[in-house]
Parts: C-alpha cells; sequence; structure tokens
C-alpha cells in the first residue's frame, strides 16, 4: 500500500463531498480505480466525508459488490436466481465452481478469474445468464463461459 | 445508396449476440459499397426473437430475427425480403399485436437518446400539460387514474403524492426504485435501455406535483447498460432544459444488496449507510432522504406516469380488472418459449398468458409450476392458472403479482429445492434486524432437509417458523419469505417426499 493510493482515495473522496450521502458513490469510484477498497485507505475516507473508519469498514462490509482485496483479472457474475435455476443454473454453477477450482467469491490459482454469484442480471428471459465484467451473456454454457472469462485474463 | 436499419442495444439483445449482427452487418454493407446506417433502438421485448432486426417498409418495420452473424450476407443478397428468417411486419407478431403499450409506447421503435423522435412518438405531452396544472390538480389526476405501485405492494401513488405534497419541508425529494432485484424481471431495465426520457418525464410530473427539486434514481449495479444509458440521457435532458437549476436528477448505484430495494434500507443506502430497513413511521413521505418528505416510487410507476397526464386519468382507468387498473408490464421467464415482456391491461389469466401467448416451456415438457412476484412470490400449480393477473386476485389465490414478473418452471423441477432456495435467499439477502428472518432462515433450509431426508416431525416444525417469520419479520423478505416455501409445499407435496400427511 503506497501513499500514492491514499492520496488518490482522498482526491475521489472530495470529489465527491458535495453530494448528498456521497459514501457508495466513492466506494464504487474506489473500487472502479484499485479494483478493491483498500482498508489502509478507511481512515483518509472517513476524515474526507467526516466519517468514522469503522463506520466505512460497516458499509463496506455489509454490501455484497465491495471487496477490500484485490480479485481476478476478470469478474465472472453468474446468475442463481430462479428463473435461471429454470434453465439449469445450479448444474451450472457446480460445473464452472468445478473448472475453475473456487468456490463461490474465489479468484484462481493464477488470479485470472473471481468467481462471484448474482441474485438477477434482468436477463432471465435468456437463463442461464451471467456477465463477464460489464458483458452481457444468454443462453450461456461453462464452456463458453470458461472461455470467455479467461479470454484476454491469462 | 443509404440504408437504414434498426438493431436493438439492450442488455438482453446484446447476450445474445446484437453486438456481433452489428458488426456483420458493417462488415457486408462496406463490402457492398451501401452506406449504412444501424440505430440502435430498445427492444421489443420479444426476447426469444432477439437479436431482432428490424427495417422500413411502406411505413411498417419489418423483422428478421433470431440472427446469427452468418445469416447477414443472405439477408442482403434477398434485399431484406424473402429470407428464411423473415418474420414480416413487427407489430403484427401475435406476442406484439395483443399487447397494451402505454409504458413501452416507445420502446423499441426509437433511439434512447433522440429527444426529437422521443417528442414525436408523443413524448413530453404529459409533462406539457403538467405544467398548466396545478400541484394538486396533477395529485387529483393521479389519483382517478387509480394507479398503484407497481414495486409490488401495491399502493395507490395518488395518496402517496398527496402525502409529500401536504407535509411540511423546505426540500422534498423524488426517488426512483430501480433496484429491480426480483428473479424474473426486467422491465426497469428494458424501459431505461429503451426509453430514457419516460422515466424522467414521469420523475419530473412527480416533482412538479410534490413540489421537489431533486430527484434520485437508485440503480442495481447487476444493470451496467442500464446505468450508462440513464446517464447518457440525463446530460441530454440537461443540455435541452428539461432538467435543470428548478430539478435535476442524479443517479445512484447500489452494491448488490437485495434488501436495499426496500424503500427505507434504499434511503439509508442513498445516504450511505448501511442497508437496513427503518422502523416505519416515519413513513418515508414525511422523512425520507436526508430527512426530507420523499416519494419512493417504482420506475414503472413513474414511468406510467406521462402516458397518464398526456392521454387522461379516464384513459388510463378504462383498461384492467377490479381495483388493478391501467396497464401492467408483465415479465415471463424461465424455461419459456416465448419469454419477454407483455405489457397488458390487469386482468388475463395466467394459464391464457404463460400457454395461450408464450407458448409454454422452452424445453417442451410440460409446465408445472409458475413463481409470481419474485423470490419472495408463491408458486402457482397449473390448478390455479385460471387466477387473472391482478392485486387482489393473486392474493386471493395465496399468492402476490409483486413486480409482475412469472418465472416458468416444467415438470423436471424439483419444488423441494426450490423451497429450501428461497430460505437460502432470505439468509443470504437478510438485513440482520430481525431474528426470525436472519435465524429463522438458516433453520427453515435446515428443517426443509430434515423433511427431504423424511422426518415426520419436520413439516410441523417448518410451520411453526413460518408463522414466526410471518408475524416478527419487520418486512417482506422475512415477512414474505413463506410464500414459495408454503405454496411449493402445499401444491406440491410429492416434491417433499410424503410430507402431507404430516403437515395435514
Ligand atoms: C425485500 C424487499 C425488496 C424490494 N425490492 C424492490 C425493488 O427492487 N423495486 C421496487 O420498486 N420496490 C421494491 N420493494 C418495494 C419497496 O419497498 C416500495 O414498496 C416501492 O418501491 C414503492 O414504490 P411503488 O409504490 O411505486 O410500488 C421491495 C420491498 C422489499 C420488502
Ligand atoms: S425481515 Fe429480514 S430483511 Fe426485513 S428488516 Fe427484518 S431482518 Fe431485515
Ligand atoms: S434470474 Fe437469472 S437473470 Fe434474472
Amino acid at each position: 500500500m503506497t501513499t500514492d493510493i491514499i492520496a488518490r482515495c482522498r482526491g475521489i473522496a472530495a470529489a465527491h463531498a458535495h453530494l448528498d450521502g456521497p459514501l457508495l458513490p466513492v466506494l464504487h469510484a474506489v473500487q472502479e480505480s484499485f479494483g478493491h477498497v483498500p482498508v489502509a485507505a478507511y481512515p483518509a475516507l472517513a476524515e474526507e466525508l467526516g466519517l468514522s473508519a469503522a463506520e466505512i469498514h460497516g458499509v463496506v462490509s455489509f454490501y455484497p459488490d465491495f471487496r477490500t482485496e484485490p480479485g481476478g483479472r476478470r469478474v465472472l457474475r453468474v446468475c442463481r436466481a430462479e428463473a435461471c435455476q429454470a434453465m439449469g443454473a445450479a448444474a451450472l454453477g457446480e460445473d464452472l465452481k468445478a473448472r475453475l477450482g473456487v468456490e463461490w467469491h474465489g479468484t484462481t490459482e493464477d488470479g485470472a478469474v473471481t468467481l462471484e454469484p448474482a441474485y438477477c442480471l434482468g436477463l432471465c428471459a435468456c437463463a442461464p445468464a451471467a456477465l463477464v465484467d460489464d458483458r452481457p451473456l444468454g443462453r450461456v454454457t461453462a464452456d463458453r463461459l470458461e472461455r470467455l472469462a479467461r479470454e484476454g485474463s491469462a | 445508396m443509404s440504408l437504414t436499419l434498426y438493431l436493438p442495444l439492450d442488455a438482453a439483445a446484446l447476450a445474445l449476440g446484437a453486438d456481433e449482427i452489428a458488426e456483420a452487418l458493417r462488415t457486408e454493407a462496406e463490402a457492398r459499397g451501401l452506406d449504412l446506417v444501424l440505430k440502435r433502438t430498445g427492444t421489443r421485448g420479444m426476447v426469444w426473437l432477439e437479436p431482432l432486426l428490424e427495417i422500413e417498409e411502406n411505413g411498417l418495420r419489418m423483422g428478421f430475427g433470431p440472427l446469427e452473424p452468418a445469416d447477414v450476407p443472405a439477408l442482403f443478397d434477398s434485399a431484406f425480403e424473402d429470407h428464411p428468417k423473415a418474420l414480416g411486419p413487427v407489430e403484427q407478431i401475435p406476442f406484439f399485436a395483443r399487447q397494451t403499450r402505454l409504458a413501452f409506447a416507445r420502446c423499441g421503435i426509437v433511439e434512447p437518446l433522440d429527444l426529437d423522435a422521443y417528442r414525436a412518438q408523443g413524448g413530453m405531452k404529459g409533462l406539457e400539460r403538467a405544467m398548466t396544472m396545478t400541484p394538486e390538480e396533477i395529485v387529483a389526476e393521479i389519483t382517478a387514474s387509480g394507479l398503484r405501485g407497481r414495486g409490488g405492494a401495491g399502493f395507490p401513488t395518488g395518496i402517496k403524492w398527496k402525502t409529500v405534497l401536504e407535509a411540511e419541508g423546505a426540500r422534498k425529494a423524488v426517488v426512483c426504485n430501480a433496484d429491480e432485484g426480483d428473479s424474473g424481471t426486467f422491465a426497469d431495465r428494458m424501459l431505461i435501455e429503451g426509453d430514457p426520457f419516460c422515466l424522467i418525464e414521469g420523475m419530473a410530473i412527480c416533482a412538479r406535483a410534490v413540489g421537489a427539486d431533486r430527484g434520485y434514481v437508485y440503480m442495481r449495479s447487476e444493470y451496467p447498460q442500464a446505468i450508462a444509458m440513464l446517464d447518457a440521457s440525463l446530460r441530454v435532458a440537461r443540455e435541452a432544459g428539461i432538467l435543470g437549476d428548478h430539478f435535476d436528477i442524479e443517479d445512484r448505484v447500489g452494491a448488490g444488496s437485495y434488501v436495499c430495494g426496500e424503500e427505507t434500507a434504499l434511503l439509508n443506502s442513498m445516504e450511505g449507510k448501511r442497508g437496513i430497513v427503518r422502523p416505519k413511521p416515519p413513513l418515508p413521505a414525511h422523512k425520507g432522504f436526508m430527512g426530507r418528505p420523499t416519494v419512493v416510487n417504482n420506475l414503472i410507476t413513474l414511468a406510467s406516469v406521462p402516458a397518464i397526464l398526456s392521454e387522461g386519468a379516464e384513459h388510463y382507468r378504462s383498461f384492467g380488472l377490479g381495483r388493478s387498473l391501467g396497464t401492467v408490464p408483465l415479465q415471463i421467464a424461465g424455461n419459456v418459449r416465448y419469454g419477454g415482456l407483455f405489457e397488458a391491461a390487469f386482468g388475463m389469466t395466467i394459464g391464457e398468458l404463460v400457454e395461450g401467448v408464450c407458448g409454454g416451456t422452452a424445453s417442451g415438457r410440460p409446465v408445472k409450476a409458475v413463481q409470481i412476484g419474485g423470490p419472495l412470490g408463491a408458486y402457482f400449480p397449473r390448478s390455479l392458472f385460471d387466477t387473472p393477473l391482478g392485486y387482489e386476485e393473486c392474493d386471493a389465490a395465496g399468492g402476490l403479482i409483486g413486480h409482475a414478473g412469472l418465472v416458468v418452471f416444467d415438470d423436471t423441477v424439483e419444488m423441494g429445492a426450490m423451497a429450501r432456495f428461497a430460505m437460502e435467499f432470505c439468509a443470504v439477502e437478510s438485513c440482520g434486524t430481525c431474528t426470525p428472518c436472519r435465524i429463522g432462515a438458516v433453520r427453515g433450509m435446515e428443517t426443509i432437509d430434515r423433511i427431504l431426508a423424511g422426518d415426520p416431525a419436520a413439516p410441523a416444525i417448518l410451520a411453526d417458523l413460518c408463522e414466526t417469520m410471518r408475524a416478527g419479520s419487520l418486512c417482506a423478505l422475512g415477512g414474505f419469505t413463506p410464500y414459495p416455501v408454503e405454496s411449493a409445499l402445499r401444491h406440491f407435496p410429492e416434491d417433499f417426499g410424503g410430507a402431507r400427511e404430516a403437515a395435514e
């Protein structure tokens, strides 16, 4: 953790401080920049936003999207909700875990892919569905998902 | 020669390869020396036909789909006429022709950021009329229309707006709930990606009616394309002076928590807090975002407002059934042959929609169950398929219509596993405030496992647990999880290994 990252987090917080309720926009922007929300930046974020570091921790830990450690080079979000289950999402999830050698929220050993569960991606009429980073995919197979998730991230 | 084609940019179309089709069209047009004008629209909502390409001929939009890149050269060869994927006039496809499109009138037709096209298709008429009315008159019009919240609870929108109009407060807010976490629902997403000005217009009308100076759209991070489209549309609306100092809209993005769709958890989340449900009172209408009187409405509720103002309350309430007036964007998903969004007057029966309009399952096997209203909604067996889709009607059949998502399952589904999943979902998403929800859901999973293992004492324990969750939960996450669990058990006892005798 360099002082540079902390300084940049401080800058992000300052840029959003005028908003009513700036914390979530700040955390999203920090995670967008660094791939995670560094715990070492909590005091700086807290100071800029007039909160305590404990409050920041409370919020970061509440929301599934925020991670405090770097994830894989790509994030694969696979829908586990009912409409996708109606089209085989349960088996798909098991298959992917086995192929990638991870549990949900896990990152492959080579750091290429993080596997996250999602509860609906709004792609329920072309289930089962997934997102590779921000790219939506419908009627997916484990084969295709593994390939796309590893593509360019090896 | 110039050639104008229409192709959706909706996330579902992208998920099925729309960008690959766009690429193939460009390549082919270039090779043939044609000047291609490719207009990227929202989707018509016929997801099984995506990617669905359209071309205008004699004032009619002709469709081709579902396309694969390999279809493209032959499309050009056929001069966009006689092609194996030709569908004829898109609006005459039965799934589309049977709809009544009010909120989705422009979706799939216009380019989402083309404000002139929006106006040419009837947009902004509602807001223009609202500007000639007093706030009280606008509220009265909404009340008279019979519009009820499309987020799930079905609360009368006019009454909510009246409460905020009459509330004391130097500043007031309009919050659009676009958290859309229910499995089987995508209406909010489809509207934002296909016709975002409709939402902006609805929010501007609401702001005028209640005296709000600020609007917020709470989006979900699972919808990256919708977030980008909303942001772009807000910029266009600002440049056009529709938004500005008098009333402006910001977007806020959630972070993967289902319970943040509950309105008070949503307000906490917008304020930068943990997404925990607040006890009521105070109502958000009195003390909402940053303590200001706040309207929290679902996106479809707000997107229904422009048509009510432009066509009048009488027109709107001429659709529907009983106390469910107007139209509802039904979303049919899961194992379904023709899945997508079907906006229609309330009152169609489940069977008519699922088997008549949507052709039954995608697998071709018999429909076994339909879950209506998301993860907190009941499973309906075929014997209840004559239930009309309306608030009171679904309630009387032991379920709820919710945000109007229908998830279809064929006869291979194991309802014991679905009941267990309902408890698991509640356990994962619980905000932790109430013990019956936080602990009960975990106990529920264990108890369902015991039922499935044949423990004769377990069904009574589950019934007890469901009663405790219903009675002791602050919000519908804990309070309604018994709907999917108990409906599965009630209608499909054979999937619980003979639990019926013990449960009765
Ligand atoms: C757990 C839970 C999740 C909810 N999720 C949503 C949602 O995603 N979108 C929504 O509009 N309403 C949701 N609601 C309902 C909201 O609390 C609220 O009733 C609604 O936003 C009011 O708007 P309406 O009157 O226009 O329906 C949820 C409620 C609960 C208990
Ligand atoms: S029922 Fe569950 S989600 Fe709702 S307030 Fe209680 S603990 Fe939170
Ligand atoms: S249930 Fe999987 S995308 Fe909606």
